[in-house]
């Protein structure tokens, strides 16, 4: 799990926490301004039976806006100091994509070959690259893992799990 | 007398063996679930839900309350062994716990935590017996402009006594109320924010929110800082009980504050983190041994277990009378209410005696049990965190995904749940509270139903909301609340305050 702390770039700042702040505040403004523009157009005024769809939304986004604004212009102006920190260092950056990418290959998994042959080799995967275990280990531990899932899921609780685009476990007649 | 009679009759029920194997397994759920990393109350819980759909809604009401009641025990066995926090509000438990264990002390450490969370939930939950049915009779002749100043109130709140900057807090909130308004308007039936998506057509969900944020965001935080779990063993005799029970009277004036601290932010919509470090704070300031704590002083680690459970408990009070609830765990349980068919609110006491006296004597039972469930179970539940990292992170990973599923079975919203984790990671490091978004998202469309149909009978004047004396007490309670921030710098410039006592890093809930 340690291979990125061993060398020496893993100590350097990616992004500062003083433009990460700002990066995150124009996304939310961007976010507000969205809702405002589809608010508008549905109409935020009142209308003939009461405020129309867009009343509500159209506050809502307009505070969005405000705030984001705020935590903006406070992230340029604001003093030095815990602001001019690293947001997310190299090494750390590198384990948290670790986690993320395989997570998100997980859920694209789930989408064509169901919930729970996506899992087995999931865990399996994450325990071989990122845990060291022997090749038997973790084959053995998610599979384990995997059925004890599905007799709780579906033949226990009998809640039907997804079974994918590709279904790989209609032979078990779930 | 009659609130007691119901209530005897909620132990009937609680005492069945169906429903007393549940509470048992919720609570032993409750506990693991708290010692884990990224896993904690209100996304295990948001997690099980789908599996109690088939249940009746006593039993399921009752299993999932019991998990919350594990998992505020559970927190304090990672924080004291591991020093690592399981659950936010067990963050000031570390303080003085962990030391403790150092010293060989663990026994007594965990004893006194357990304990103190015993006494501050016993306590909330006689303050939920006693003020529940009153305010739920008053909550009755409650209009649309009487709830939308309690919501006002509620979210106000947050600004007003959140730790943190106002605009984030403020931003978080109206993230959630505008993610609420995604979908098919509830009043007038126009489809609004879908941009033309098929799959936004239904709206987010909460719970979806809730697992992404707290889970898989909570994963990667974890992981960034690549635990490694080395901690102190523990075993708990009954001599080291009893002794520890000895000793704990003596701080009865601990226990007295910490409750009321704790009461008081759990039915506002505190929560169990700030009251945690508030009472902490506040027993160090008046303690005796006030410059021991952080060393390992028994008195550290009572302030801040019984106000953590005494707000956990408290924030059911509003779910249960007013249908608002308190924390993220307790909007959880109001999903759970609203799936199961049932209207939380002031009605539920007249309409469903059964479920609302069931749940209250579940908390007396389950907090008697929990109790002797951790004292008696500690070795075990603490081995959980001696497996690796490697196989807990995977399956943590894949728990969620099968919880976002089965909500709706919708395959979109595990895609959602990940988009979720991202931005609760990134709002995490940036301190952007998540509480007030969760609230907001579970709470926006009858936010916005109750503001509609009070300007629609006021036509379209705010005046409504002050219009007759409570409705105008309550707003003007939250305009004070969400002007708190600049109020109190006002008071500030012109009588210099102290310096902050508890560490300026808190963390937001």
């Amino acid at each position: 799990m340690d291979e990125a702390s061993g060398n020496g770039n893993a100590g350097r700042s990616v992004v500062s926490t003083r433009t990460m702040e700002a990066v995150v505040a124009a996304l939310v403004f961007g976010f507000g301004a969205t809702f405002v523009y589809q608010s508008v157009k549905l109409g935020f005024r009142w209308g003939s039976d009461g405020p129309q769809s867009g009343f509500f939304p159209f506050y809502v986004a307009l505070i969005i806006c405000g705030s984001s604004l705020a935590v903006f212009v406070n992230a340029l102006r604001g003093k030095a100091g815990r602001r001019d920190e690293s947001f997310v260092e190299r090494g750390q950056l590198w384990k948290v994509m670790q986690v993320l990418i395989p997570a998100a290959i997980f859920v694209l998994g789930v989408e064509l070959i169901g919930i729970y042959v996506s899992s087995a080799i999931y865990i399996a995967l994450f325990m071989r690259f990122l845990g060291k275990y022997s090749w038997v280990k973790s084959v053995l531990i998610a599979v384990i893992i995997c059925i004890a899932l599905f007799f709780m899921f579906e033949v226990w609780f009998q809640v039907p799990l997804y079974k994918g685009t590709w279904d790989l476990t209609s032979w078990t007649g779930y | 007398m009659q609130d007691l009679a119901y209530l005897f009759h909620g132990f009937a029920v609680v005492l069945t063996p169906f429903n007393f194997g549940l509470m048992l397994l919720g609570i032993v759920l409750g506990v693991i679930i708290g010692v884990l990393p990224g896993l904690g109350a209100a996304n295990g819980i948001a997690i099980l839900l789908p599996l109690t759909f088939t249940m009746p809604p006593t039993s399921a009401i009752i299993m999932l309350s019991c998990i919350y009641w594990g998992a505020l025990f559970g927190g304090a066995i990672a924080s004291i062994l591991f020093n690592i926090p399981g659950e936010p509000w067990s963050v000031a438990t570390t303080f003085d716990g962990y030391p403790l264990a150092q010293q060989g002390r663990a026994g007594e450490a965990l004893t006194t935590s357990f304990t103190s969370s015993f006494v501050g939930a016993f306590f909330a939950v006689l303050m939920i017996t006693f003020l529940a049915p009153i305010i739920a009779r008053f909550a009755l002749r409650f209009g649309p402009a009487e709830y939308f100043s309690v919501y006002l109130l509620t979210f106000c709140s947050f600004v007003g006594m959140g730790k943190g900057s106002p605009a984030k807090i403020l931003a978080s909130m109206m993230i959630g109320f505008a993610l609420s308004t995604v979908g098919i308007d509830i009043v007038t039936g126009q489809l609004r924010m879908t941009f033309g998506l098929v799959s936004l057509l239904k709206g987010f969900d909460f719970l979806i929110a809730v697992i992404g944020l707290f889970g898989i965001g909570e994963i990667l935080l974890s992981m960034e800082e690549g635990l490694a779990f080395s901690g102190a063993t523990a075993r708990i005799n009954p001599k080291v009980v009893l002794e520890t029970w000895k000793k704990l009277p003596r701080y009865w004036l601990t226990f007295l504050r910490s409750t009321v601290i704790g009461i008081w932010m759990g039915v506002t919509p505190g929560g169990a983190t700030p009251a945690s470090f508030m009472s902490y704070g506040a027993a160090k300031k008046f303690s005796k041994d006030g410059d021991k704590f952080g060393t390992g002083v028994v008195e550290g680690l009572v302030a801040p277990e019984t106000a953590a459970h005494a707000a956990g408990t408290s924030a059911l009070l509003p779910m249960i009378t007013l249908g608002i609830p308190g924390s993220p765990t307790a909007a959880v349980l109001l999903g759970g209410l609203l799936i199961w068919g049932l209207q939380p609110g002031p009605l539920l006491f007249q309409e469903k005696p059964d479920f609302v006296w069931g749940l209250i004597a579940s908390m007396y039972l389950g907090n008697v049990v929990g109790l002797i469930v951790v004292l008696s179970l500690v070795p075990a539940f603490a081995a959980i965190l001696r497996i690796p990292f490697a196989i807990i992170a995977p399956v943590i990973v894949v728990i969620c995904a099968i919880g976002a599923y089965t909500v709706n079975n919708s395959m979109h919203d595990i895609w959602f749940m990940l988009g979720f984790g991202v931005v609760g990671y990134v709002f995490k490091k940036l301190n952007y509270p998540m509480a007030p978004l969760v609230l907001a998202l579970v709470l926006g469309n009858a936010a916005e139903s109750s503001f509609r149909q009070a300007m629609l009978s006021s036509q379209g004047s705010l005046g409504i909301l002050f219009s007759n004396g409570l409705v105008g007490g309550i707003t003007t309670l939250a305009l004070v609340m969400l002007f708190w921030p600049l109020i109190s710098k006002g008071l500030r410039s012109v009588r210099p305050s102290r310096a902050p006592k508890v560490p300026a890093e808190q963390p937001v809930d």
